[in-house]
């Protein structure tokens, strides 16, 4: 539980991040350190540089804009999760930040560096990418806004550039008529989701008309239920819709659920987040 | 019951324990806390084969690192060892004893083993150096399964002993087969019981200093202080009587600190090399690798009954995995066990076989309950298979089994003292309400709801407070079972208890206190328990299989009943009157009939060290001590229930009760009690539904974190419902122990509810771990 050596710097600004990631060779930025330490103790990651950018208090923060919520990548779970803007326009997010881990690691945990981080068993890139978020890059170029579903390209990879922040995340403000649901397996609380469902529903005269749903946990990124998705469009019921929820994944086998088990799940899950989605 | 004079006013009493004022604040003496001048840093490596042999060990880099001190091979330091690390229990004759040296010499034969040392300046240069050590392994074939290891042909783990059969372990009586003959009912069901990995919140850690004519002081994070410092003088061959090991503050142990493990016989090795202390703390990966583990056994448990539900025989067999070598009491786990099952049940025929296996794999030895879990899970899952079979209620069938009578002598030859088993149960059931449960489980049963519920029962009873010694001779474990206790009084009337029990979480600074200050009528805060350091603590035999009261506790009383005796013959001196005149109550000896003749126990503690005034020939001071050797095991009992909720379409189950009636004999502390039936039982639940120390076949470790290892948290359980019966059991205190029974009971209560929830759709079984994928599959087994 002894990291391999490492240097280390203290970002005093997001430009000086950017710098600092332009200066240094392998270097990695430290937030929350709740999923890079581990990795490091256990020397299964061993960056030669760390860049703090726990010291930049102008990257937390969680406000309205006309159509979207903007939140700070350095704020953390806890206050994602008491966030009074999202819980009145995008209840989902506060509600999946509440579900990370447990209490320690929601008080130190980001949400940009759960969702830098590209791990396909997390619960906030699920959430994210059905809302169809953006996520915005600071880099030496200035910023850019990636769309949810091309942020995330392998796992724990990500299209951020390696001088380029993750900055802010932008959620859609949900309006009356669409339900949400994320509906998460997990062996303990505290545990990754087995997997989990995401879903993001447009109803209409007591049906669901649109259905954008995002599974973690069923590959290498978080990934759209297509199939499930499309056969809503075209007005296909929950049953008949979530059964399709496993297609086109290539969900791991490891410790707590072989793949196929996963991709039974996956279906299960899907079905109970549409139905609790039509209703909520 | 022997009565005794004083007045108890704390024995049964929930004080506050004296050891939380130093652990809540941080101020404790866990080894990794202790620093020495000039103390070096020990860092294993280690194999990352299961099987393999070590062809060359080069050194050459890590030497020339920053910061090492020295780094050796398992060659270089073979001939500091006299011996291996010791096995206390060759359970048989004809054991196979795989010689163990702290490093492997020439072949790794688990994954884990180690086979060279670093030492460096600090810990973090230790690990980054102890990546330099190249060695070049060839690696072998190798098993994990215990089963495979003992088919034709499987890779062997020790090929000088040509076979991976440890021994064969017998116990009969009465005539098995007969009776299984003239039986209207056989049940057999076989079950596998994976490895557990015992979760100590402090991991292993020594700091071993030598003086320059071979005097060891070794701190270890050990429940076994005087077991280990003999077990020293055998590897390294520096006589006991000069060798000191403490025991500080110990941060758990479940068993997995009853050993004597490679690091500590390292860490002398080295710093009597070095000549500088050598300290070594285990990382948890390490500890997951290189400490014992516990279970990993198949049974295959048979009872035979009458049509009426009288079960006439219990037969069990059993493979049990030693893993790659015989650690402290390996082979003897399983017998910890053997005369047990036939639970708290009157089966007249008796048969009991375990075959010990070695497999390529980190060796087992005690993990809480020892043996116990493992009969307890197989015969409480068979007695609800063998109620389905005669269709009966299991409550029913548990009841008409019941031991009714005490003392008990069971088939297998021991002999209960003590207990009342249906009184647990009919606790138990009061507040349980079965009734409720199995009404709601109807109406979810007719709603066909996805979440269903079940309610499962475990009656349990258990041999611990281990042991009589002429008992452990017959058995063939090498040393005795007694303890000693030492009680002194100070000139001003504090008094000190020296104890051969080692505690690591059990609470013996404040239940000791307790014991004592009722015998001597003192204040427990006037009590100082004294031990874990074999400089103070001479004598004793540690604490391990809940033996700690029912052992040194009862040293306790004896001691006390000789200061008391001592303290009223100068009393008797000074107020001129004979010995039978004089009461002694809380804390005073007054003459019958004048009250107002009196003298203080402390009074008498004073005049015992200034020796103004003592009988002739009487020696000064007031301190006495006795060593314990118990004529019979302690026998607790219990009935446990479980109820569960099962999501039928994801397999996840849900604890939502869980509901405990423990005899665990006349109470010393209820909340200690408390908190070890608390904590036993979440192990018991642990294996029931989350914790499986994985391999894959070959003996890769597949758990070798707590993010894949699941150790439940407050989160996946529900607050428990204890309560407690009495019976007395045969001792001056009414004692039984308690350490281990919730791990003991809680496993088949769990996996009988989740079966129960289940039963209509025709599940009769789920392997345990009940992840939510193996209860999943058992209902699309039956569905299909």
């Amino acid at each position: 539980m002894i990291p391999a050596a490492f240097d280390y710097e203290v970002a005093e600004s997001t430009d000086h991040a950017i710098a600092l990631l332009g200066a240094r060779e392998d270097a990695k930025l430290l937030a929350g350190g709740h999923s890079l330490l581990p990795a490091m103790k256990l020397r299964l990651s061993r960056p030669a540089c760390l860049i703090d950018v726990g010291r930049i208090t102008d990257l937390s923060y969680v406000l309205e804009e006309a159509d979207s919520i903007a939140i700070g990548a350095l704020t953390r779970h806890k206050d994602v999760t008491a966030a009074a803007l999202l819980r009145e326009h995008c209840p989902i997010v506060s509600h999946a930040a509440g579900q990370v881990g447990d209490p320690q690691v929601r008080h130190r945990g980001t949400i940009g560096g759960s969702l830098a981080h590209g791990d396909p068993a997390s619960d906030l890139p699920a959430v994210i990418l059905a809302l169809h978020g953006e996520l915005v890059a600071r880099g030496p170029a200035g910023d850019r806004a990636i769309p949810a579903r091309e942020f995330f390209t392998g796992v724990f990879q990500t299209a951020l550039a390696p001088e380029e922040v993750l900055v802010e995340i932008r959620v859609p403000k949900l309006g009356p008529s669409t339900g949400w649901s994320y509906t998460k397996m997990s062996r303990r609380a505290q545990d990754w989701a087995t997997v989990a469902v995401a879903a993001v529903v447009e109803r209409s005269n007591g049906s669901i008309e649109r259905a954008s749903v995002a599974l973690a946990n069923m590959g290498a990124t978080p990934i759209q239920a297509t199939a499930t998705e499309k056969a809503i469009a075209e007005g296909g019921s929950i049953d008949d819709a979530s059964a399709l929820a496993a297609e086109g994944t290539e969900p791991p086998s490891d410790h707590a659920a072989s793949a196929d088990f996963r991709a039974h799940l996956a279906r299960v899950l899907t079905k109970r987040a549409l139905e609790e989605a039509a209703t909520r | 019951m022997a009565v005794t004079e004083t007045t108890g006013t704390f024995m049964g009493t929930s004080v506050r324990r004296k050891e939380d004022a130093g652990l809540l604040r941080g101020r404790t003496t866990f080894v990794d806390n202790l620093t020495l001048p000039a103390t070096v840093f020990m860092a294993v490596v280690r194999s990352p084969y299961p099987h393999a042999r070590i062809t060359s060990v080069n050194l050459d880099a890590v030497r020339a690192a920053e910061g090492v001190v020295a780094a050796f091979s398992g060659a270089d330091l073979a001939q500091d060892w006299t011996g291996g690390l010791p096995c206390a229990w060759p359970v048989t004759e004809d054991i196979k004893m795989p010689t163990h040296y702290p490093l492997a010499v020439d072949e790794a034969r688990f994954q884990g083993d180690g086979v060279a040392v670093v030492v460096a300046e600090s810990r973090a240069l230790a690990k980054d150096a102890a990546e330099l050590v190249e060695v070049d392994y060839e690696p072998l074939g190798s098993t994990a399964d215990v089963e495979k290891a003992l088919e034709d042909g499987a890779p062997l783990v020790h090929d000088d002993l040509g076979t991976n059969e440890c021994y064969v372990w017998k116990l009969d009586s009465g005539d098995v087969q007969a009776a299984i003959d003239a039986a209207d009912v056989v049940v057999t069901r076989r079950y596998f019981q994976p490895r557990l990995i015992p979760n100590a919140i402090e991991p292993r850690g020594v700091l071993a200093q030598v003086g320059p004519t071979d005097e060891v002081t070794l701190w270890s994070a050990t429940q076994v202080p005087h077991i280990l410092r003999f077990a020293l003088q055998l590897v390294i061959g520096i006589p006991e009587s000069k060798i000191r090991v403490i025991a500080p503050d110990v941060g758990g142990g479940f068993g997995s600190k009853l050993n004597v493990y490679a690091e500590e016989a390292l860490a002398v090795t080295l710093a009597r090399r070095l000549g500088r202390p050598v300290k070594w703390t285990e990382e948890r990966t390490e500890n997951y690798q290189a400490t014992i583990h516990g279970r990993d056994v198949v049974h295959e448990l048979t009872f035979a009954a009458t049509s009426d539900g009288t079960i006439t025989a219990v037969k069990s067999i059993a493979k049990c995995a030693m893993g790659a070598y015989l650690q402290l009491v390996t082979p003897g786990i399983p017998l910890l066990g053997a005369w047990i099952y036939s639970g708290p049940y009157d089966i007249p025929n008796y048969s009991v076989t375990f075959t010990g296996v070695f497999t390529h794999t980190t060796p087992t030895d005690a993990y809480r309950g020892a043996g116990r879990p493992e009969a307890t899970y197989v015969i409480e899952r068979t007695m609800d298979a063998l109620a389905r079979e005669l269709g009966v209620d299991p409550i029913e069938l548990r009841r008409k089994n019941f031991v009714k009578e005490f003392p008990h002598t069971m088939a297998s030859g021991l002999t209960i003292d003590a207990g009342d088993y249906d009184a647990c149960l009919e606790r138990l059931l009061e507040l349980l309400d079965v009734d409720a449960i199995k009404a709601d489980q109807a109406s979810r049963r007719a709603g066909g709801d996805a979440k269903q519920i079940g309610v499962g029962f475990s009656t349990y009873n258990e041999m611990c407070g281990l042991a009589p010694s002429r008992i452990l001779g017959a058995i063939r474990y090498a040393v005795g079972g007694w303890d000693a206790a030492t009680i002194r009084f100070q000139p001003l009337g504090s008094v000190q208890v020296v104890t051969g029990t080692s505690p690591h979480g059990q609470s013996h600074e404040t239940t000791w206190a307790q014991i004592v200050a009722d015998q001597l009528g003192v204040s427990v805060d006037e009590v100082e328990v004294l031990h874990g350091d074999t400089a103070v603590s001479q004598q004793g035999m540690d604490t391990y299989g809940s033996r700690s009261l029912t052992v040194g506790g009862i040293a306790l009383y004896h001691a006390s009943q000789k200061i008391v005796g001592k303290a009223r013959a100068i009393v008797a001196h000074q107020l001129e009157v004979s010995e039978d005149d004089l009461e002694f109550e809380n804390g005073a000896f007054a003459v019958k009939g004048s009250p107002d003749r009196s003298m203080d126990i402390k009074a008498a503690a004073f005049q015992a060290h200034a020796a103004h005034n003592l009988p002739d020939g009487m020696e000064p001071g007031l301190e006495e001590t006795a060593v314990f050797d118990p004529p019979n095991f302690s026998w607790p009992s219990g009935a446990h229930a479980a109820v569960v909720e099962v999501d039928t379409e994801t397999g996840d189950t849900r604890l939502v009760r869980y509901v405990a009636v423990d005899d665990v004999g006349t109470p010393v502390n209820p909340q200690i009690i408390d908190g070890q039936v608390h904590g036993g039982i979440t192990q018991g639940i642990a294996a029931a539904l989350y914790e499986e120390g994985a391999y894959d076949e070959e003996g890769n470790l597949l758990t070798t974190t707590m993010t894949t290892y699941l150790v439940p948290s407050a989160a996946e359980l529900p607050s428990y419902e204890t309560d407690r019966i009495e019976t007395v059991a045969d001792n001056p205190l009414g004692v039984k122990g308690v350490g281990e029974t919730g791990t003991i009971a809680a496993a088949p209560a769990v996996v009988n509810a989740i079966v129960d929830a289940l039963s209509h759709l025709g599940v009769t079984d789920v392997p345990i771990p009940a992840t939510p994928e193996r209860v999943w599959r058992a209902i699309e087994e039956v569905r299909s």
